[in-house]
Order: structure tokens, then sequence, then C-alpha cells
């Protein structure tokens, strides 16, 4: 091996954190390393332990409550000195963050100061680190929002984080932890908040960036499709061990230990089933998986809506102002047995429209058959039957479980409203549909704070199980969801979905795993539906540009492919947000192949 | 910026305007005869009718409130029942009193009260927010009057060093500005602390620390002016509390304020002035709500620029 001088060491790191029978050792006796100018990437699951070792790196752990127990860290700095991370003094470490070390974190959203100016943030580190004046510092974020490609600098260094999109937070994160110009950045999940289109922009510009100035970069995330596009060397992480580290195409080619196979495996590729027309399961465990042949198209839909518009009012003074169109003209059905899924990026209208149906919104306008029964006005029955027909899965199974209720009584309330069964007979129940989900009778005793995230997603699934509902609404269902759970899960769905025949709105922003569920697929942008068609036609031969952007912008788990050329635009998605006066151009879709219809008016200017 | 402060202050007159109903129609409700209390024991019948035709009561009520608002709009707030003296000078001399009482009193509590909650944010858990947190649980339960009396019997009593009441010369503000303030100042370090504490673990925070920026920088520029905001409403609640007037530190040394006022008035039926007390009291608290919103709007940017 070629000495290459390593710009940071560690060795035999440990970390703990205090509980309550003494302090926990979250980091075991980790090794690793990283030479100038190179990335590693540091995958793992949720506690994995690698964001542990961002916090120990940088020294936040300090701030965090950690302590660092054992083990080096080797840093050597621009003038040759060496330092030990573990055992510096916090005032030299202090020097170091900024010119030597910077870090990019996950939730642009929460990471700036909401009362300070986006250019006094920036400034701020400039003045300190470089000695400018005021006057020079902010003339030099002005030049590093540009640098991150942020359009008219000079007037976004006057605004604050809440005026900016999510996507521009994180460049100016991005420009905040350049502005020192340093020599290892760590950059956290920094794409995980963000829509699939952005963060191709953010991840191109990160590798511009450091082909630009050769600083070294960790990065650390859960996404192997991210770790293809960006890394040289890749370090897995589990329960706060190294498991295996290697050269980037090493590890997607012949990865070595069982942990790593499993999560190469379990992540959805994107175009995996283009020359199948049916959707079908992960292939978990060796266990091969059938087409998912379910839908009955001869019966009648579960569910039809026409021309739903679902729009917010934003008021002012008590006037109605303007309006969000959150939901323009939506049209489309689902029959039993199929899988219809909602695409786009944040603030498209997806789950407003999930939401729609449900009345978790109201409406303005449009028509909703369930089994061919109008409830676009609810009366006391049609709200019952929809109620029970229909369920919902949220996000954030966490957040979505009453946290004082015993996963039993959360699963049994749907069936007490609706009179479906009780006592001993909504006992039986919960037992047989936490058995459906892959739980065990024993789990209806239990509190949601003692299961996984992967567990307590599965208790809302069966929760939605519970009134015998003919149509299953998932919003983000998996999204929240480690890789390997989140096969699982959707494996669980798909599974429901032929025992019971169920039909399901599937909503996501990642491509990949629509490919796996959807027998159609229906795009959204700007409150409308863009395309619409079988999932095959849709993703094969996409009919609309937002369409082909969306697709091309899913980052592909394969290092070979990283250097594909690729159609990419900086731009930002345009508002909802329409004066009264000025109401968005709707027309019909034109169809395009066999159940394949595509927008060919403009939507929102650009397309 | 002024068109905010314009809108925010029409928005104050609807509740002005209910506060007035109200209290007209407190002194109303109560039992007992205007014109009678008005016109004095010896009078005759015949000129209680005059006065009464005299100040309006035999209109209909609605009458009886727009002639009582005009007169309290030109500041004519009637006699006091107790001394005959205009209620409008009556209010007047204790009103100043108060206010420099409770302005100074807020001054240095806040001063006080947000150091140490940050302090204690600072050092969370270690000896200095253990002290500060006790200091501040002392603070709330020493009750006044008992503080003011030890204060009274060290300093006038036994060192002679200061008046024991009146309102006379910086050295009478001492002693009545430190009991009055300890409350606000103990409420004040607890409020700032948790507010301090919770920012504390904002993301941002943690991005101004990997700024390399001094702890010093990250708790008094970054953490402290967005854990400001709950301190602001909660400063203006006591601001308000405190001008009404503090009836205990007030009788025990001897101030002449409102608080005083207040229950003179109260123990001498003085309707007139506890009347034009309660419309004070009203209004102050609405002008120190608004001048929480602009503040508010000050140190929030997405509220100032909505």
């Amino acid at each position: 091996m070629a000495s290459i001088p390593k710009l940071l060491e560690i060795s035999g790191l440990r970390v703990a954190f205090p509980g309550e029978a003494g302090p926990v050792e979250v980091i075991h006796d980790l090794d690793l390393a990283v030479s100038a100018g190179e990335t590693l990437a540091l995958v793992g699951e949720s506690g994995s332990g690698k964001s542990v070792t961002s916090l120990a790196v940088t020294r936040l752990l300090d701030y965090a409550g950690g302590r660092i127990t054992q083990g080096r860290m080797n840093y050597v700095d621009r003038a040759g000195t060496s330092h030990d991370l573990a055992r510096i003094a916090a005032d030299e470490m202090r020097t170091l963050r900024g010119p030597e070390i910077a870090m990019i974190f996950q939730e642009p959203m929460t990471s700036l100061n909401p009362v300070l100016r986006v250019g006094e943030q920036i400034a701020e580190a400039v003045m300190l680190h470089q000695g400018l004046s005021e006057a020079e510092a902010l003339e030099e974020a002005r030049r590093l929002l540009e640098r991150v490609r942020i359009a008219d600098a000079p007037r976004q260094l006057q605004r604050y984080p809440f005026e900016l999109s999510g996507g521009m937070r994180q460049r100016v994160m991005i420009a905040l932890a350049l502005s020192c110009r340093p020599r290892l950045l760590i950059a956290d999940e920094p794409t995980t908040a963000l829509d699939v289109t952005v963060q191709a922009q953010v991840l191109r510009l990160l590798r511009q960036l450091q082909a630009e100035s050769g600083m070294a970069m960790i990065f650390i995330t859960h996404d192997m499709g991210v770790v293809a596009e960006l890394a040289d060397r890749v370090a897995v992480m589990r329960l706060g061990q190294k498991v295996e580290e290697g050269g980037v195409e090493e590890i997607f080619a012949r990865p070595q230990h069982p942990y790593t196979k499993a999560l190469l495996a379990a992540v959805p590729v994107l175009g995996a089933l283009s020359g199948e027309t049916l959707p079908r399961a992960f292939d978990i465990e060796g266990v091969v998986s059938a087409p998912q042949d379910t839908v009955r198209a001869d019966a009648a839909p579960v569910l039809e809506i026409h021309d739903l518009t679902t729009r917010f009012p934003v008021r002012r003074n008590f006037r109605l102002r303007a309006q969000v169109h959150a939901v323009e003209h939506v049209s489309l059905s689902v029959q039993p047995g199929e899988t219809l899924s909602l695409v786009g990026e944040s603030g498209c209208g997806k789950s407003t429209t999930g939401r729609s149906i449900i009345r978790l919104e109201q409406p303005n306008s449009g028509e909703i058959r369930l089994e061919g029964a109008d409830i676009s006005h609810l009366t006391r029955t049609s709200e019952a039957t929809l109620h029970r027909d229909v369920q919902f899965v949220f996000q954030d199974p966490f957040a979505s479980l009453n946290p004082r209720l015993t996963i039993g009584f959360s699963i049994a309330e749907p069936m007490l409203t609706h009179n479906i069964a009780k006592g001993a007979e909504a006992e039986r129940r919960v037992h047989e549909l936490l058995r459906e989900v892959g739980l065990t009778p024993e789990h209806a005793q239990r509190y949601p704070h003692e299961l996984s995230g992967g567990q307590r997603q599965r208790v809302c699934i069966a929760r939605a199980l519970a009134s015998s509902p003919k149509l299953i609404i998932a919003d983000e269902a998996v999204a929240a969801l480690d890789v390997s759970i989140r096969a699982q899960v959707v494996n669980l769905l798909m599974g429901l979905q032929r025992r019971l025949g169920l039909a399901m709105i599937f909503i996501s922003h990642d491509m990949a795993v629509v490919e796996r569920v959807s027998h159609r697929v229906a795009v959204m942008y700007l409150g409308q539906i863009v395309e619409i068609g079988p999932r095959q036609a849709v993703f094969n031969n996409p009919g609309h540009a937002y369409t082909a952007r969306l697709l091309a912008a899913v980052p592909i788990p394969d290092p070979a492919q990283r250097n594909r050329a690729m159609a990419f635009d900086d731009s930002e998605v345009p508002s909802p947000l329409r004066a009264l006066d000025d109401p968005p151009i709707v027309a019909p879709l034109v169809q395009i192949g066999p159940d394949h219809f595509v927008a060919r008016h403009s939507v929102g200017g650009r397309y | 910026m002024l068109a905010y402060l314009l809108k925010r202050l029409g928005g104050t007159i609807p509740v002005l305007v209910a506060v007035s109903i109200f209290v007209f129609g407190f002194v109303h409700a109560l039992p007992g005869d205007p014109a009678r209390l008005e016109a004095g024991p010896e009078a005759t019948p015949a000129d209680i009718e005059a006065i009464r035709v005299d100040m309006g009561l035999d209109g209909p009520i609605w009458s009886q409130y727009t002639r009582w608002l005009g007169h309290t709009l030109q500041g004519e707030l009637g006699r006091s029942t107790k001394t005959r003296q205009p209620v409008a000078r009556v209010i007047g001399e204790r009103f100043m009193p108060t206010l420099w009482l409770t302005v100074i009193s807020m001054i240095w509590a806040t001063i006080a009260g947000i150091a140490i909650g940050v302090l204690s944010g600072i050092k969370r858990g270690k000896w200095q927010d253990k002290a500060g947190m006790v200091i501040a649980i002392s603070g709330v339960s020493f009750p006044s009057f008992w503080l003011g009396l030890l204060l009274i019997d060290l300093f006038s009593v036994r060192l002679g060093w200061l008046p024991t009441g009146g309102y006379e010369g910086w050295q009478s503000f001492v002693m009545p500005a430190f009991t009055l303030g300890i409350g606000v100042a103990a409420v004040m370090a607890r409020f700032t602390r948790s507010a301090f504490v919770e920012v504390a673990q904002a993301d941002f925070v943690r991005t101004a620390r990997m700024k390399g920026l001094s702890d010093g920088v990250v708790a008094w520029k970054h953490t402290l002016r967005n854990a400001m905001i709950p301190v602001i409403t909660l400063t203006g609640l006591q601001f308000g509390f405190l001008l009404g007037g503090a009836i205990v530190v007030e009788t025990v040394f001897s101030w002449p304020g409102l608080g005083r006022l207040l229950v003179d008035s109260v123990s001498f039926r003085d309707y007139p002035v506890i009347q034009a007390e309660i419309m004070l009291f009203s209004i102050e608290f609405v002008l120190i709500n608004l001048a929480v919103d602009l503040l508010y709007a000050l140190a929030n940017p997405e509220i100032r620029l909505q």
C-alpha cells in the first residue's frame, strides 16, 4: 500500500453516553482513516453509531453529553501539526472548527438561526477565522453563495432562513461550511430531508466543490444510491462497530460481510422491474417473489375521484388574498387489488390528495365515489362508511400512535368505534391482526416506546386493517424506515394485498419503491396530475418532461454508472401560491398509450 | 413597520370599548344612587332630581354611557367621594410614584433575572446552575411583607442607612424596588433558564458551535435571542401586573402609589376612583400587550415580515 499521509486517523475509538445503570458504550473500538481529497462514506442504519462518530470527530459530542472513553483521533492540520482530537483542549478544538473541519447537517430547515440574516450567519464565520472586516466578509459571503449556485446572491444575503426553500437552505449550509476553506468536510445525511431533484443538485455541487478544493469528505448516509454516486471508500457500520471497509467498487461488487450483503440486497434499484409489467415484492433472504397479479379489472372501481380541487386560503387582514392550489382538478380511480402510486416532490399535492379523500382536508369541489356511492357531501352514514372502508397509514409511526395506550387498544379502537367487534371477539381479532402483520399476540400488551420503528409501522398497518377496509392510503408509510426494514414493510403491504385483495393508494417520493409496488403511477406537479398510466409505461417511456426529470434524479446504487450524463438544472419548483384572479391552466390529459395519459398544456410555466 | 404599528393601534380600540362598557356596567349595577351621593346628605329630593337631570341620569342607558364616555375621554372623571377632589388629579398624583417604582424594579429584575437564567442555562447541572436556582426559588418564596420588614429593620432601624418609607430621594427607592423586583427576577430567571436550555439543544446552535465560535458568542448571540421570545411575554405580563400598584409593598413602605389608593378607595367605596383605576389598568395592559407584540416583531423577523 502506498502511504499517502492520512488527514484523519481514528484508532480504537470508544464513545459512551451516560445511562441509568452507568455509561453505555455506543462506539466500540472503531478504526477509520481518511486522506486528503478522498470521500469516505460511513454507511449504516439507525443506531449504527455513524452520527456519533461525526460528533466525536468534531467534539460536538461534549455538548451532547457523550464521552470519549478510549482511543486516538489523529488529525494533521494545514501547518503539518498533529492533534489528537480525543484529548484536545476545548479552546484548541474551537480553532480547528471552521478552517480545518467543517460540517453539514441533515436538517437544513432547523440548522440555520431563524433570527439572523443569511449573510450575517456566513460572514460571522469568515470574520472570525480570516480576520476580515464586516463589509469584506459580506462580500465573501456573496461570493460563496454564488459558488453554491444560488441565484441573485446579493439579495439572498439580506434574507432570513424562513424565506428560503429547503434546497436553498442546504446550499447556504454548504456555503457556510466551505466559508473557511476546510480541509475535512463532514456531511451527516445532508440530502436525506431533500427531494430527489434537489438531492441530485446538492450531490453534484458537493462533488464539484470537492474537485475544486481538494478537501477530504466524510459522508454519512443510509442511502446506498448516494454512496455509489459519491464515495471513494465505504465503511459499513452496525451497532457501533465497523463491519466492513473497502473501495466503493469492491463493496458494491463483492461485499464480504453478511450485513453488507443484506443491506445491498434491500436497496431498491430503480429499473429493476423495467422488463416486467406487474409489480413484484423484494427478494428477501433468498425468497424470490412472484408477480403481483391482483388487479380485478372487471370489477367496479373501489374509488373514483373526479375533478377534485383543494385550495388553502391565504388571508391577510381578514381578507382572502391568495390561494395555495394544493390539488387542482385531480381525477383518478382505483380498482380492487390495485396499487396506484402518487409521486412527486414536496408541495406537489400528493399528500393533500390523500387527505382530501378521507376528509382530513375539506376539498373545495369535485366528486368522490366510494364503490359507486357519491360521498362528496358527507352524511352521518356515508361518513361512517368512508372511515371504515378507507384507512390511512401515516409517515411517522411514532407520532401516529398514542404513547399512553397499549398497542392492543390502539388496534382495537377502530373496531369498537365502528361496532365491528367488542370484548373477547375484539381481542381475538387484535391477536389475529398482529400475526397478520408479522408481530406476535404478546405485543398487544406493550406500549409504542417499547417497539422499534419498523414494528410500530406494522402496528399502524394492523390498526388500518382492523375495520376491514377496501382501500388503504399509505402516505410515505415507509419513508422513515431503515432500508432493510423498509423492504420488509413493503413486502408486508404487498402480501396483504394478495391475501385480502386490498386496493392501495401509495403516496411516495421514492421512485425505486414505487416501481416495486405500483400497478399504475400518477405523477403530480403543482397540484395537478401531469402523467398517469401503467407503471411500466410511465417509467420506461415517460411522456412528460417532469416525469423524466424526476426519474433521472434518482441516485443509482452502482458506482460504475456514476458519471452518466444527466440533464440537470438548478431550478426550483415554482410556488403553488397564486393570486385570486390568476387560476392555473388545467386542461384534460392527452392519451399517448393504452391507459397512459399526459398533460400537454403548460403547467406552472416550466412544462 | 409604521403601517404595522398603526394597524395594531387600531386593533386596540374594540378592546378599550369593551372594557369601558364593562366598567360602566359595573358601576351602574352597584347599589346606590350616584345623584344622591353627588348631592350630599343634606339635599332635598328636589335637589337630587335636579342633579339627576344635570348628570343625565334620567336618559336611556346608552345615552348615559355615551355621555360618561365623552367625559372620560376629556379626562373628566368626576370627583372622589372621599376627598371631593377631581379623580383625574387623585390618580395623577399617585400614578408617577407607582410608575417609577415599577420601571426601576422591572429594570433591575429583568437584567438580573435574565443574567441568572442564562448563567444557569450555560452551566446546566453544575453548581452555578444549582446556586442560581436556589436564589430563584428563594426569591419567589419570600413573602414581600416579611422581606420588606426585614430590610427596614436592618437598613433603617439598625444601620440607619435608608429611610423606612415615603417617596423622597433615591434612597427611598432602594428597598421598595428591591422587594418588589425580587419575585419578578426569580420568575424571570427560571423562565429564561428553561427557554435557554431548550434553545441550546436546537440544530442551529450546533451549527454555530461548528463555526468555531466561542461559547460566549454561541450563548449570547445565537441562543439568547431565540430564547428571548417567551421571556418577552413574561416581562410584559409582569410589567402590567406591577403597574397596577403593588399593594403589599406600597403599604409596607408607605409608598403613595396606585396600589394603596385602590385599597383606600375600596374601603371607602370611592366608586369614581375605583372606576378610573380599572379603566387605567386596562389601558395599561392593552398598551403593554401592544409593546410586547412590537418587541416580538423586533425579535422574530418571521413575524415582522409577514
